[in-house]
């Protein structure tokens, strides 16, 4: 059972969906995270108080789902493909890396802001294999140096932006 | 497609014969294969079977051959047909259940020896049943960090030793409607956990401990107090008291053997002494003291206008889920503390200082079939000037351990009466151990409040049984008293919602037990209790009731002279400071 609130005070896109639903659940976490780029707690609650949905179950199916995140996304946002072409050709050891350099595991953003780290399944790019990807600049043949190497320059470009 | 092929109701499923190991078997069709199994005498092993909820088939243990069947199928989930050919214990159903346990223990820790579960661990008993004698595997789970959460209260989960069997989601969300759990993350990483994966103590858990009482291992468990009672009880500066709860005896009877009818209390009573309580008093005197409060209270709020219907407050896990889940329904909560809270108040605040003894000198401890109690204990408004009414909580299960731990042959007692001036009971507030028990003792009081004639039913058959809600309606006086009865949780979701929306007018009273059947199958009872032990339990409480001689809390002699002596009158000023509390909407992730 969920208390009695108003509609007012839910997220925006939540606000769409006003027949409760729960097959929405997907498609409106979908939509929350194209806008934040995450999914904050805020507004997993607010999804589960308009679907009518306990929490544990909207957070539970969240992190079913490879392509949701928690935590917002770095200035330096860096995806490393783990398909199977890039798996052979070594990601493991361009993800270990990496994890290494910026200081969280994938999934994470760092305490700053600064970097994120995401693995993806296939990027479809396999003929480039080891791809890895930095805030969507795709990075083609990469070595676990290169990676680290493409995300300082990337950290760098980012504070001169802001010192600009 | 297989689950949704059963057919729920058992009347309704023709007869059908099908062949089981080479015998003919009657069966149902469209019922599990597992019951007509079961039914049969035929034993096949299950670790996320819940009985009467929707099977799952997460685990396949309890795979068998079907001729026809390219493969083995879980039996818990697939329906009989006429005619089927049923192999249960084929080399390949024994090879794949064996295989599926090691794949269980390549992921579970080693340390058996240390586990609360040693000894009835589901998991470990299946290892030994199907012969596994060496470590085949070793899963990469086991390399994950696993934290445990201590942060609530009552409850202590160990995810290390969880096999995902999902059994504590599905009671969570389908019997108590709490939903607190769930699976987290996928694939190897899964877990189970609340939402945003924090502590059970933020989440919307209640405590109430059915989760435990489903765990096939050690993942789960209640917050141990054996410690701080050893502890006491060894302290020579520390007078330990002890109530016991009106299920208690009747558990305990059936732990050791005793026929269904009969009332270990004496048997607790003696046990307890013999652990080194001082003074053992009975929580069921104290529910009579409830029923002078509750039954006043109601009466008060008919004769004033509401709010109305009035619920009940002893079921700490239901009150934890009004504050949190329907905190505008807060007003309709009795201001009656709960039976145990009660006791706990007057053993510190009135029997303490007539002993010439001060709060802290007193060690309190109740002894409760109840996981929500030790967080109830734990409520701040419970400890007025820091000291507790109620020190330590020990559950049924603590206590069995306790009695095992200090080498007590109970089965040697002569039974013994609690002590004086808290021990005497009537067979009314005894029924608090079952759903509708509290109900059936506030009507009998309440008939002789408003009437001052006795009810001229003893027995509310509408009130009795297992179902998830009963009611009933009476006349009192010229009054026409509706009353509800519910347990198990999630029953209460609907009811709440029909007089929220006006449409119960009818109702001036609603029971809740937070566990489904009552106290009887609460949280901290033994473990491996089927319907058939709960509905045992239930006849031993009306059994007791039935031959009881005084069966009206308002005729319980120590009630009368408690409130001659010490209370005045109920719901008076002395009663407000030591019988009654207040609430608060709980704000939690939910
Ligand atoms: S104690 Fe009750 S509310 Fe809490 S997780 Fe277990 S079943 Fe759910
Ligand atoms: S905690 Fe226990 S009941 Fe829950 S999924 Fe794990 S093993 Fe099963
Ligand atoms: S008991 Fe049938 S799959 Fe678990």
């Amino acid at each position: 059972m969920v208390v009695a609130h108003r509609s007012s005070d839910l997220d925006p896109i939540v606000a769409r969906y006003p027949d409760r639903r729960r097959e929405h659940l997907i498609p409106v976490l979908q939509e929350i995270q194209e806008r934040d780029g995450y999914l904050s707690r805020d507004a997993m609650k607010a999804v589960a108080r308009a679907l009518e949905l306990p929490v544990s179950k909207v957070y539970g199916v969240a992190t079913f789902y490879n392509q949701f995140r928690f935590e917002p996304r770095g200035k330096v946002h860096c995806q490393v493909c783990r398909g199977t072409a890039c798996h052979v050709k070594g990601s493991a050891q361009v993800l270990d890396t990496l994890e290494r350099a910026i200081g969280v595991p994938a999934g994470h953003t760092t305490r700053d802001g600064l970097y994120s780290l995401e693995v993806v399944a296939c990027m479809g790019a396999c003929g480039l294999a080891p791809v890895v990807t930095i805030n969507d600049e795709v990075h083609a043949l990469v070595s676990p140096d290169g990676a680290k190497r493409l995300a300082r320059v990337a950290a760098k470009k980012e504070s001169h932006r802001h010192d600009a | 497609m297989v689950a949704t092929a059963i057919t729920p109701e058992p009347a309704s499923r023709p007869a059908v014969e099908i062949r089981v190991d080479g015998r003919a078997v009657t069966a149902h069709a469209g019922e599990p294969l597992l019951d007509a199994l079961r039914r049969d005498g035929v034993h096949v092993p299950t670790l996320c079977h819940l009985a009467h909820l929707t099977p799952t088939g997460a685990c396949r243990l309890c795979v068998v051959e079907v001729e026809g069947q390219r493969n083995l199928v879980p039996s818990c989930a697939f329906p009989v047909a006429a005619g089927m050919v049923v192999h249960t214990h084929s080399q390949r159903a024994q090879r794949a259940r064996k295989t599926i346990v090691e794949l269980l223990l390549a992921d579970h820790p080693d340390d058996c020896l240390y586990c609360v579960r040693a000894g009835d661990c589901d998991l470990a008993t299946l290892a030994r049943e199907l012969g596994v004698r060496e470590r085949r595997y070793r899963g990469t789970a086991a390399a994950i960090e696993h934290h445990i959460d201590a942060s609530s209260p009552a409850l202590l989960r160990d995810p290390a030793k969880c096999i995902l069997c999902g059994k504590c989601v599905r009671v969570c969300e389908e019997v108590q409607g709490v939903a607190a759990i769930d699976f987290i993350g996928r694939g190897c990483k899964t877990t189970v956990g609340t939402a945003f994966d924090q502590g059970l103590n933020v989440s919307t858990c209640i405590s109430c401990g059915q989760c435990i009482n489903v765990c096939p291992t050690g993942a789960l468990r209640e917050v141990s107090h054996l410690k701080l009672v050893t502890d006491a009880l060894a302290d020579p500066r520390r007078v330990a008291v002890v109530q016991h709860a009106p299920s208690i005896s009747v558990t305990l009877a059936e732990t050791l053997g005793l026929p269904a009818d009969a009332d270990a209390a004496g048997i607790l009573n003696a046990a307890l002494r013999r652990l080194g309580f001082t003074h053992v008093f009975d929580t069921s005197f104290a529910a009579d003291l409830t029923i002078m409060e509750e039954a006043s209270e109601l009466v008060q709020r008919i004769s004033r206008g509401g709010p109305l219907p009035m619920m009940t407050s002893c079921s700490p896990g239901w009150v934890a889920w009004v504050e949190q889940a329907v905190p505008d329904l807060l007003p309709h909560l009795s201001t009656c503390k709960s039976p145990q809270q009660m006791l706990g108040a007057v053993i510190k605040r009135v029997w303490a200082e007539r002993n010439a003894l001060l709060p802290e000198d007193v060690f309190s401890v109740s002894i409760m079939p109840c996981t929500a109690k030790k967080a109830e204990a734990a409520r701040p408004e419970m400890a007025p000037d820091g000291v507790p009414d109620v020190d330590a909580v020990l559950t049924t299960r603590e206590l069995l351990r306790l009695i095992k731990l200090r080498g007590l042959d109970i089965t040697r007692l002569a039974p013994e009466p609690a002590d004086s001036p808290y021990g005497e009971r009537s067979s009314a507030g005894k029924l608090f151990g079952v759903t509708g028990g509290v109900a059936e003792a506030a009507l009998r009081t309440a008939y002789r409040l408003v009437t001052g004639t006795e009810l001229p039913l003893s027995e509310l058959k509408e009130l009795r049984g297992l179902d998830g809600v009963k009611e009933l309606h009476v006349k009192v006086g010229d009054l026409a008293l509706g009353v509800a009865v519910v347990n198990g949780l999630k029953n209460a979701g609907p009811l709440l919602d029909a007089v929220r929306a006006g449409r119960r007018p009818d109702l001036v009273f609603i029971e809740v037990m937070t566990c489904p059947g009552g106290c009887i199958a609460g949280g901290g009872q033994p473990l491996g209790a089927d319907l058939d032990a709960v509905r045992a339990r239930m006849r031993s409480l009306y059994a007791i009731d039935a031959t009881s001689e005084l069966r009206t809390s308002h005729d319980n002699a120590q009630v009368k002279a408690l409130y001659e002596e010490v209370l005045g009158a109920p719901l008076g000023h002395e009663s407000h400071r030591l019988l009654h509390t207040h609430y608060a909407p709980r704000a939690v992730d939910c």
